[in-house]
This record gives structure tokens, C-alpha cells and sequence, in this order.
């Protein structure tokens, strides 16, 4: 099997977890589609590694997969308070940024 | 250790001494720096007095490695030019203090905060004077900004801020400008003969430059100068920041800080770009000779008394500059000597329109009237104060402003001619404030103004002196910066024009 | 030539009482007035003994300098403040300090209500030294600084009372005025010394032998707009009608005797210019029968009496600058008429002084009348100045009058004729109006309302009259005996044929002179003394009496030309600054702030928004680069 399949589905998932955190309002499903963006980039990073033969995609990989942990970690924090102190889990509503 | 850097040092032991009286102890804070500013004062005299005039290199020369690995000195000294200049700004700062004993209240902060501001800027005023590194100039130039932002930002009146943050702009806009063509010249000093900011060195530069970089060169500098002069179009911060301040702040402004403009045309646009600088003569006559009849025309109209003052200011640049682009020895001298007289007429203008404006608690014209029958020696101090600012002969800036007409007039008989319709304009400038708040009948309001006390007499009567005595006798002055403006003409190849008509024979 | 050391006691004595008296304040207010009287008179005595001294000397010694030390030297611009004492500056000495210290005198008791009285005096000295300096001066610009300090003075004394706006307004329209002849003899400095190389009087006279005409005739113009000024000569004239409003002593020695003859001083003194000019020449002539007509003119309207003698004065002016402008053979007649002038008018100013001081500071002749009765002093002394200035013989004014008619009637040709009759018109109606006024004032019927009570003047008041009055009797036939004055004066204007062919005989000039007095007098008699006169001026008059009235328009031309431009360019610029230029500064900050708060608006808080921006930037940039590279 061509492993060039592997980056058609790595583009279709990202496409999939772009649409999601542009479209989607749910704090919730915007960041799972933010994971869904990252395994994307890991899937193309391990595909481009099997191809090149060399080791280096694979490493990075292991390196997003740390960071998108810490990355969960921070940002679920964030949204429970948010959710504590607002009672809603849509991201519109917080527009703390403006001003 | 040179005389210079003691009299720098001085006012900045001055400010450690303030600095150290507890705040509430007003009194001893203000006699500090009354006494620090008339012990520079007197050592400024003496600088003065062991200056050799004849001798037309730096004197008291001093210069230390600073930042060696660019060529950075501290180097100072002086020729006649910046001893004038000194010289001017050490007497004025004591009856500045003594002026404006109480402009310190009512501020933003306290009188300490005041006085130490002060007396930095006088480090400062002396600094930049002496300064014969350019970096170092240029570093005092840029630093100075700073205690007068927050002297008019926070002890001034009306829209003090809004001018504070005018002038603040307005001069770093040319400092950056300045900057450029500075780190322009460090290059070019780097391709022929080695970094340095040395004047002395940078002098000899325009040799390797072609005359676009010596053009670009000088403007960097030029706008620098006539932002801070002021020179018409670039004039509109002085008229709100003076009118802002403080009288004694406006006095060291318009007194000191604006010669640095005027003073840096010489010291370096004259000196650093000869080439650069006939080019634009033509312009830049052009420009002084609409700064003076603008800004004349301006003062007539003005209504309020510290911005006439200012207006007024902005014609005599003018004539400081028409003075020193018209390449003569007349013109030079007479326009540093235009630099230390307007220091005093304008010192005695602005402290006696800010005793006034004080008593009165309104600073336009209209509000005034009478007042030579209400408070005679106040209104006889304005009256010879405008006097000198109209060059009555016999005061002090009739000696400069007409020898800067004179030299102007040998080489650019058609400025001068249009400059002396100013003499005409001044009569007005002059009288109409006299005879709107001096004269006529006592109006509502004026009937009970307190006349000086003794304290501001003493401030005034040296003021006065001054003016008399070097427009009868401007000799001492004259002798020291002859040389000096002789010397800066050699350099640029210039010698008077001789008496057209005495020529054939 | 001669040095002297003792020369500039003549200034600093009346300076140090300006000084003094000015220091001293309040203090000096008791005896203030006896210094400076004191101060005047020892200058007058100063300027006795170098009389003296002088007339000890030969005749080619007399002049002689003094030299106190160097004022301002750059490069070649050399002044010395120098003092040159000759024949023609002794006459000017003698006069102010002689006229001057009478008038001192007269100040004690027309001043002695005064609260400022002191101030008074302070500035009467002042005027002295600065006058003195004008006269005494050995270069244009020393001469300059005496020329600026009198109209100071001038400008102090005539705002003395300047809690009434009018007379602020007065003092402040006669110092611009002179300011703007001043900036004439700028000009003519500023020329001198580019094109001569010097601007002391002997420094420029001598290059004057080798200049150009252009040149010449360009310093001589200036040097006439700077006797313009000073002098009130047409077309600056406008201010001295104004300047009556300084009190009466002021006026007859400011505004008569001396000050406004400095210009006459100007142009003689510069003859070696003028001599070498004759465009220059001309314009001096013109200029001089210009004003000495329109002097006249403007004073058969006037019924304020000071106003009516300052018309005069403008008038006589006018003749001086006219004999100054017929060259060589009418300096001499120039100076004469200026010394019997300084004693006649001034000595009327002082009666006219006299006069309101015994009718409560009235001055309009229409409600006077009948004072001879009253004031048999002032009547007397005042009707010899009257005689002398309408020229009728033996006084004063018809020696050095008849003498300027004649020269003027000797330039030659068609000029000789326009200039000898404008002369001649003038004397005619000097005479009208010089009579209307002593009519007016002490023949006709009494006008004055009933609760005044017109006495003569004490004697301190009355004495220096009297001394003028004899002057203005005297001095025409002292000065013209033996032609003494023109003896005396020559060597100062070098030697000159003396023009043997009259244009017509001395005795026929004379004649048609004193015939032209008897008309002048005569319609004047007819028309006030024999007719009733109204304490109203009457309204329903010719346009010509209205223009007349309002000095010819003179003001309604500088206001109309002049100062309202003037005004309206000042309200134009201010504008303009605040608007145009400032505005540009402004505008530099409002583009900053409006640019910051447009871009804000894309900041709107949304997270989905920055997200899909990130998208659309990542997409645009991949599409960009997939572009380029293909």
C-alpha cells in the first residue's frame, strides 16, 4: 500500500479539526478538534519519516504528543473555569480579549 | 580635573543635597539650590575671566575613554562661542530660582522633586555646551528633555501635560533625525582614518563625503537645531510649552534650551558640513527671515502675554540665524551675541508676565490694565524688558541684532532689508502689551496688586544690569567671541565682502 | 584735530538726574525737580564754556573729539562711542540746553499739581541727554542710539498722562511712526557701511568723494524717510498732531524746539551725500514744500490751539528741510531758521501753556477770547513769537524766513519759481493762521463760560516767556549781522561760491514776502476779528474746511492702507498658524490615534474569529508560496 494514503487521510483530519474549531461554539468540541489538527501533523510527521527512512519525524512526533498533553492539561484547566465562573462552555461568550 | 567638569558636577552635588533635606523643610531645599545655583554661577565667572580669548582652540579641555570600543569619550571644552553660552545659561539659573520661589507649589509633586530637576538641568544646560564629543552631545541633548518633560508636565498650568508631550515629541522626532546622520558620520569616520565622535576629527570628514551624503548629513542635524531654535514651520510646541510652564522653566527653555539649537548650527552644521551648509544658505536665510516677520506678525496678534513672549522669541531666532548663515564676522558675532542677550530681555519678559499673570491669576492680556499707577516698578521692569526686546539702542540686543543686520546686509541686502521691516513690527509687539496692561486706566481686578517684593527685585535688578551695561558697553562679551566666530569663518573659507564702492581705489 | 576731555559732561549731567531720579523714586520727590533743573542748566553752562573754548581756537581747530572707548568693533564694523563737538553741533547744544533748561523752570510750577512730577523731570532729562547725544554723536550709529532715545523720551512724555486710552494711543502711534524712519536710517547705515565701509560722519565723507551716485542717492533717500519720521515730514507726519497730548512743556520742547529738528540736523549734517545726490536733493525739497504747504493748511482748520501750533510747527519744519535741500546755499538758512524757530515757538508753546493753565486746561480757541486783559504777559511775549514767526521785520522769524524765500527763489529756473512761490504761499497763510490764533485767544470777545476765571501765570511760568520772547526778537539780527551765523557754520560745510545771480533783487523778495504776510493777516482780520466768531465750530462748512479738519486725511490713508491690512494680515496669520500649521502637527497625532482605534475594530474577542483568520493566513500563505513556486 502507497503510504501517500496516510497523508490523504492526515489532510482530510485536519481539514475535518479545522472546520470543527472554526465552526464549532462547544469550548469541548473546539478542542478536541484542535487534538484532532495535532494528530494530523503527527500522522504526516510519522508518514514523512517512514518515507525519508530516517528517524527525525518520528522524534517530533513524540514531541507534539508531549506538548499537546500539557497543552490539555493548561487548557482543560482554563475551560472548567471558565465553565465554573460563566456557566456556559461556548468560547463566544468569552470575548474577554476585546478591551 | 578641567573647570567644566567642576562646574558640572556642582549643581549635580547640589541635587544629592536636596535630595537628602526631608521633603518638609521647603525653605532649606530652596536656599540649597539657591546657594548651589550662584556658586556655579561664580565659578562660571571665573571660567570666564581665565579664558584667553585670543587663543581660538578648546580651552579647559578635558577627556576621559568612555565606551573605548566606539571610539566614545567624555571630552569637553570650550571656545569662546560655548563659554558665552555657559556663561549665560550658570547666570541665569540663580535668578531663576530666586524668580520663581514659589512656582514649585502646586505641582504634581513636591518642591524637592522641583529643585532637583533643576539643578540636573543645569548639569545638563552646562554639558551640552561643553560637550566636545559628539556622542556625549548628543546623549546631554536627548537627556535634557527629560527633566524639562516633567518640569512642564507636572509643575506648569492650563494643558501642561498636552505641551509637555508636544515638546517631548517634537524633539525627539529631530534627535532621531540627528541620531541617523550621527551614526552616519561614525561610519564614514570608520572608512577614512579610524571610529571616533571626536568634532575636531568629524571636521575633517566632509572631505571624503559627495554631496548628497553631506546634504542628507546636514538636514539630519539641521531639522534636529531648528525644531529645538525654533525655526518657522517647526515652531508650534515653543508658544504651548512656554505658555505651559513655569516662568522660570520658560526662562530656561526659551533662555537656554533653544540656543542649543542655534548653538549646534554653528558648532556642528556649520562645522561639519561647510559644503552642505552654503547649499542651503539660501533656504535657510529664507526661513529666518519669514520666522522673523511670522513670528512678529504672530506676537501682535497673540492674546495671551506668555505666548507673545514666545512669538516674539521665534522673530529673534529668526534673526540668530538669519545672523549666522550670512557668513560674516558681524553676522556671527552678532548673532552670538543675539544668543546671550535674548537669554536676559527674554528672562526679564517672562519672569515679570509670570509675576504678573501670578497676581493676577491670568496670564491674557485683556485681564490687565493700569498697572504702571498700581505696581510702578513691576510695570517699569516689563517696560525695560520689552525695551530691550524691541533693540532699543542703548540696551543690549540693539548691539546684536543690528550688527546681525549689518552682516546680513553686506552679502543678502534683500534679507535684510525685509528683516528690518521687523524693527517696525517689534515697536508693535512691544507697545501694545504696554499699553493694553501698563497704560491706561486701572481696570476691575488690577486695583490691588501688590507690587515686586524685595525678593524679586533682587531677582530683577541683575537682570536689568546686565541688559544696560552691555549695550553700552558690550566689549567683554565681544572680545571673547570675536575670535571665535573668525576662526568658524576661516574654516569655511569665508571673508567679508569689502565696501563695494571703496573697492577701485 | 583737536581731543577735549570734558565733552561728555554735556550728556551725563542731565543722565545721571534721568538716573537719579529714576532710583531715587519716591524719595526724590521734594527736590527731584530743582536737580534736574539744576542738572539741565550746568549742561547749558558745560555747553557755554566750550563755546568759549572754541571761539579761543583758530577757525580750522574748532571742532574737537572725544573719544571714551571702543562700543562695538567686529571685523571691520568699528564704533567708537565718540563724541565730536563743531560748529553746527554747538548751536544744537546751545539750544537744547538753553531752551531746554528754561523749560525746565516753567515745568516747576506747570507741573507742581502733578503727583509724578519727578517722574516728569526724570524724563525731561533723559529727552535732554538723549538729544544731546543725537546732536553730538561722531557716527550715524552714535547718532542713531540719541535718535532712538528721544523718541523714548518723546514717547514717555507724550503717554505722561496715559491713564486717559487716548494719549496711550498717541504716544504709541508717534513711536512707531518714528520707528518706521528709523528703520530709513538703519537702511542708510546698513548701506554706508557695505558699500563705504564706515558710518562715522568723517569716515563717510570722506569715501563719499569716490562713491557712486546710485549708492549716494540710495543713503540719502533713507537718511530722508529718517527725517521724515522724526521730523513729522510728509508723508510721516501723522503722529504730531497726536503728540499734543503730552503736557504743554513737553510740546513746545519735543514737538517744537528740538527734537522734531533733528532731522533738519540729519540732512545737514550729511551734506557731503546730499551734495553728491541731487535725486536725493530733489526728494528733500519736494519733501520740505510738500509738508510746509500742508502744515499750513491743516492748521487754518484747527481750533485746539496746540493743534494749531503744531501745524505750524510741521510748516516751519517744512521750510528748514526745504532750505536743507537747496544744497550748499541753504544749509546756513536751515540752521538760522531752526534756532529763531526754537525760540519763537517754543515760547508760544509755553503761552499756549500759559493759557490753559489759566482756563482750566481748556485748549479749544473757540471758547477763549478777550485774554489779553487777562493775561497782559503771556499776551505780550506771546504776540512777539507772533510777529517773529509770521515773519514780520525786525523780529526773528523774517531774517531767516526771508532768507529761505530768497534761496529757494535763487535754485534757478522753472524749480527756483515753483519753490520760491510754494514759500511764499506758505508765509501768506502762516500769517492767516497764525492770526486767527492770537485772534481767537486774546482779541476777539470773551467765549469761555462764566465759572472760569482766566489769571495771568506766576512768574515762574512767566520768566522763561519772557526770555524766549526776547530771544524771538533778537536772534534773527544776532545771526544775520555781518552774516555771523553763515561765517560761523561754513567751515563745517566746506567753502562754496555764494550765487551771485539773484533771480530777482533781495529788496523785491522782501517785498513780495511782507505783502504776502499783509494778505494773510489781513483776510484773517476780516474774517475773525470784525466778524463774530462761534464758541461752536460751525458744521455746515465747504469740504474742504472738513478735510482740512481731519489733517487731510492723512490718518484715514494710513488706517485705510496701512493699519487695517495690517490687522487683517495678523488675523489671517494667526489663523493660519493655528490652523495650517499647527493643524499639520495635530494631524500627524489624530492619523496615529484614528489608525490605532480602525485597526482595533478587528480585535473583536471572538476565538472561533482568530482561529479562522490563523486558517485563511496559513491558506494564503501555502497558496502564495504553491504560486511562486510553481
Amino acid at each position: 500500500m502507497s503510504p501517500y494514503n496516510y497523508l490523504y487521510v492526515a489532510g482530510l483530519l485536519f481539514t475535518i479539526g479545522a472546520v470543527g474549531v472554526v465552526v464549532r461554539r462547544n469550548a469541548i468540541v473546539v478542542f478536541m478538534c484542535i487534538e484532532l489538527m495535532l494528530n494530523a501533523a503527527n500522522l504526516t510527521l510519522v508518514t514523512f519519516s517512514r518515507i525519508n527512512g530516517t528517524l527525525d519525524g518520528q522524534i517530533v512526533a513524540f514531541f507534539t504528543m508531549v506538548v499537546a498533553a500539557c497543552e490539555v492539561v493548561v487548557g482543560l484547566a482554563i475551560i472548567v473555569a471558565i465553565y465554573r465562573s460563566r456557566r456556559s462552555a461556548s468560547i463566544d461568550d468569552a470575548s474577554l480579549l476585546k478591551r | 580635573m578641567s573647570s567644566l567638569t567642576t562646574m558640572m558636577l556642582l549643581p549635580l552635588l547640589g541635587s544629592l543635597l536636596v535630595a537628602v533635606i526631608p521633603s518638609d523643610q521647603v525653605l532649606r531645599i530652596k536656599q540649597a539650590a539657591l546657594g548651589t545655583t550662584i556658586l556655579v554661577a561664580i565659578s562660571g565667572i571665573l571660567t570666564w575671566l581665565k579664558f584667553d580669548s585670543e587663543n581660538t582652540s578648546f580651552q579647559f579641555v578635558q577627556s576621559v575613554e568612555w565606551i573605548p570600543s566606539f571610539g566614545i569619550n567624555y571630552a569637553v571644552g570650550v571656545d569662546g562661542l560655548s563659554l558665552v553660552l555657559i556663561l549665560m545659561s550658570v547666570l541665569l539659573a540663580p535668578i531663576v530660582v530666586l524668580a520663581g520661589w514659589n512656582e514649585s507649589e502646586g505641582g504634581r509633586w513636591s518642591a524637592k522633586v522641583f529643585y532637583i530637576l533643576i539643578l540636573v538641568l543645569e548639569t545638563m544646560m552646562i554639558g551640552v555646551f561643553a560637550a566636545t564629543d559628539l556622542f556625549l552631545f548628543y546623549v546631554i541633548f536627548e537627556a535634557m528633555l527629560i527633566p524639562v518633560y516633567f518640569l512642564i508636565g507636572g509643575y506648569g498650568s492650563g494643558e501642561r501635560a498636552a505641551a509637555a508631550v508636544k515638546f517631548l515629541l517634537y524633539s525627539l522626532f529631530g534627535g532621531l533625525l540627528m541620531l541617523a546622520s550621527i551614526i552616519g558620520l561614525y561610519v564614514i569616520s570608520g572608512a577614512n582614518g579610524g571610529h571616533t565622535f571626536d568634532i575636531t576629527k568629524l571636521s575633517e570628514m566632509h572631505n571624503y563625503m559627495n554631496s548628497t551624503t553631506q546634504n542628507l548629513l546636514f538636514l539630519g542635524f539641521f531639522i534636529a537645531f531648528a525644531i529645538k531654535a525654533p525655526l518657522w514651520p517647526l515652531h508650534t510646541w515653543l508658544p504651548d510649552a512656554s505658555a505651559s510652564a513655569t516662568p522660570g522653566t520658560s526662562v530656561l527653555l526659551l533662555g537656554v534650551l533653544d540656543k542649543v539649537g542655534t548653538f549646534g548650527m554653528i558648532r556642528f552644521c556649520l562645522a561639519l558640513f561647510p559644503d552642505a551648509s552654503k547649499t542651503f544658505t539660501p533656504v535657510i536665510i529664507t526661513l529666518a527671515v519669514i520666522s522673523i516677520i511670522y513670528g512678529a506678525f504672530l506676537a501682535i496678534g497673540a492674546t495671551d502675554i506668555k505666548r507673545l513672549i514666545a512669538y516674539t522669541s521665534i522673530s529673534h531666532f529668526g534673526f540668530i540665524t538669519m545672523g549666522i548663515f550670512a557668513m560674516t564676522t558681524q553676522g556671527h558675532s552678532g548673532a552670538t551675541l543675539y544668543m546671550f542677550n535674548h537669554g536676559f530681555s527674554t528672562a526679564a519678559l517672562f519672569l515679570v508676565a509670570g509675576w504678573m499673570s501670578a497676581r493676577r491669576g491670568s496670564s491674557t492680556i485683556a485681564d490687565f490694565g493700569g498697572l504702571q499707577r498700581v505696581t510702578p516698578v513691576m510695570a517699569w521692569s516689563f517696560f525695560i524688558a520689552g525695551m530691550s526686546s524691541l533693540a532699543l539702542p542703548g540696551l543690549s540686543s540693539f548691539v546684536s541684532e543690528f550688527l546681525v543686520l549689518v552682516g546680513t546686509f553686506t552679502r543678502y541686502p534683500v534679507a535684510a532689508i525685509i528683516a528690518t521691516f521687523g524693527i517696525v513690527l517689534a515697536a508693535l509687539y512691544i507697545l501694545i502689551p504696554v499699553q493694553k496692561a501698563l497704560h491706561g486706566p486701572t481696570t476691575p481686578g488690577n486695583e490691588n496688586l501688590s507690587d515686586l517684593n524685595l525678593r524679586e527685585k533682587i531677582a530683577i535688578a541683575p537682570v536689568i544690569a546686565i541688559i544696560v551695561a552691555l549695550g553700552f558697553y558690550p566689549s567683554p562679551l565681544l572680545n571673547v567671541i570675536n575670535p571665535a566666530s573668525a576662526h568658524v569663518l576661516e574654516l569655511q573659507g569665508f571673508t567679508d565682502p569689502t565696501p563695494s564702492d571703496s573697492a577701485g581705489k | 584735530m583737536t581731543t577735549s576731555t570734558s565733552l561728555v559732561y554735556l550728556i551725563a549731567l542731565p543722565l545721571a538726574g534721568a538716573v537719579i531720579l529714576l532710583l531715587a523714586g519716591r524719595r526724590a520727590d521734594k527736590w527731584g525737580h530743582l536737580l534736574a533743573t539744576a542738572l539741565s542748566a550746568s549742561s547749558f553752562g558745560a555747553g557755554l564754556y566750550q563755546l568759549s573754548q572754541m571761539l579761543s581756537r583758530p577757525t580750522e581747530e574748532r571742532a574737537v573729539t572725544q573719544k571714551l572707548f571702543t562700543w562695538i568693533s567686529v571685523g571691520s564694523f568699528n564704533i567708537d562711542a565718540g563724541i565730536l563737538l563743531d560748529q553746527l553741533s554747538i548751536c544744537f547744544v546751545l539750544l537744547i540746553t538753553g531752551v531746554g533748561t528754561l523749560i525746565h523752570i516753567y515745568s516747576i510750577s506747570y507741573m507742581s499739581h502733578d503727583e509724578n512730577r519727578r517722574r516728569f523731570f526724570a524724563y525731561l532729562n533723559l529727552f535732554i541727554a538723549s538729544m544731546l547725544l543725537l546732536v553730538l554723536g561722531d557716527s550715524y550709529l552714535n547718532l542713531y542710539v540719541g535718535w532712538e532715545g528721544v523718541g523714548l523720551a518723546s514717547y514717555l512724555l507724550i503717554g505722561f498722562w496715559n491713564q486717559k486710552p487716548a494719549y496711550a494711543t498717541a504716544s504709541k502711534k508717534a513711536f512707531v511712526m518714528n520707528r518706521i524712519g528709523d528703520m530709513g536710517l538703519s537702511f542708510a547705515i546698513m548701506i554706508a557701511f557695505a558699500t563705504l565701509g564706515s558710518v562715522s560722519f568723517s569716515g563717510v565723507e570722506e569715501a563719499s568723494h569716490t562713491a557712486s551716485q546710485a549708492t549716494l542717492t540710495a543713503i540719502g533717500i533713507m537718511l530722508l524717510i529718517a527725517a521724515a519720521g522724526k521730523s513729522a515730514q510728509f508723508p510721516l507726519q501723522a503722529w504730531l498732531g497726536d503728540a499734543m497730548a503730552g503736557p504743554t512743556p513737553v510740546s513746545a520742547l519735543i514737538h517744537a524746539a528740538t527734537m522734531v529738528t533733528a532731522g533738519v540736523y540729519l540732512i545737514v549734517r550729511s551734506h557731503f551725500i546730499f551734495d553728491a545726490a541731487p535725486t536725493a536733493q530733489l526728494l528733500v525739497v519736494i519733501v520740505g514744500a510738500v509738508t510746509l504747504t500742508f502744515g499750513a493748511i491743516v492748521g487754518t482748520a484747527k481750533d485746539d490751539i496746540k493743534k494749531a501750533l503744531a501745524a505750524s510747527t510741521m510748516s516751519q519744519i517744512g521750510y528748514m528741510i526745504l532750505a536743507a535741500g537747496l544744497g550748499p546755499a541753504g544749509y546756513a538758512f536751515a540752521i538760522m531758521h531752526l534756532l529763531t524757530h526754537g525760540f519763537f515757538k517754543a515760547g508760544m508753546f509755553l503761552g499756549a501753556g500759559s493759557v490753559m493753565h489759566g482756563m482750566n486746561d481748556q485748549v479749544n480757541m473757540r471758547r477763549y477770547g478777550a485774554l489779553r486783559k487777562f493775561m497782559p504777559i503771556t499776551f505780550v511775549t506771546f504776540g512777539l513769537g507772533y510777529l517773529a514767526i509770521i515773519g514780520v521785520p525786525p523780529f526773528a522769524g523774517f531774517y531767516s524766513k526771508d532768507a529761505i524765500i530768497e534761496t529757494a527763489f535763487n535754485a534757478g529756473g522753472i524749480k527756483g519759481i515753483l519753490l520760491g512761490s510754494t514759500a511764499l504761499l506758505g508765509a501768506a497763510i502762516t500769517a492767516f493762521y497764525m492770526t486767527r490764533v492770537m485772534i481767537l485767544t486774546f482779541t476777539s470777545p470773551e467765549r469761555w463760560e462764566k465759572d472760569q476765571h482766566p489769571h495771568e501765570s506766576p512768574w515762574l511760568m512767566w520768566l522763561p516767556m519772557v526770555i524766549l520772547a526776547i530771544g524771538s526778537v533778537s536772534t534773527g539780527y544776532l545771526f544775520t549781522r555781518g552774516d555771523s551765523l553763515v561765517h560761523w557754520l561754513s567751515p563745517v560745510f566746506g567753502e562754496h561760491e555764494a550765487h551771485e545771480e539773484h533771480f530777482l533783487p533781495v529788496i523785491v523778495v522782501s517785498g513780495l514776502a511782507l505783502t504776502a504776510v499783509l494778505i494773510g493777516v489781513s483776510i484773517a482780520l476780516v474774517k475773525y476779528q470784525f466778524s463774530d466768531v462761534d464758541a461752536e465750530a460751525p458744521q455746515d462748512v465747504s469740504i474742504f474746511t472738513r478735510i482740512a479738519r481731519k489733517d487731510l486725511l492723512q490718518d484715514t490713508f494710513n488706517e485705510s492702507v496701512f493699519m487695517r491690512p495690517g490687522q487683517a494680515l495678523t488675523r489671517i496669520l494667526v489663523k493660519t498658524d493655528d490652523k495650517v500649521i499647527d493643524g499639520t502637527v495635530r494631524l500627524v497625532g489624530t492619523t496615529a490615534i484614528g489608525t490605532g482605534s480602525a485597526l482595533r475594530k478587528s480585535q473583536t474577542g471572538f476565538a472561533r474569529s482568530y482561529a479562522a483568520l490563523i486558517l485563511i493566513g496559513a491558506v494564503a500563505l501555502i497558496a502564495g508560496i504553491w504560486v511562486v513556486t510553481q
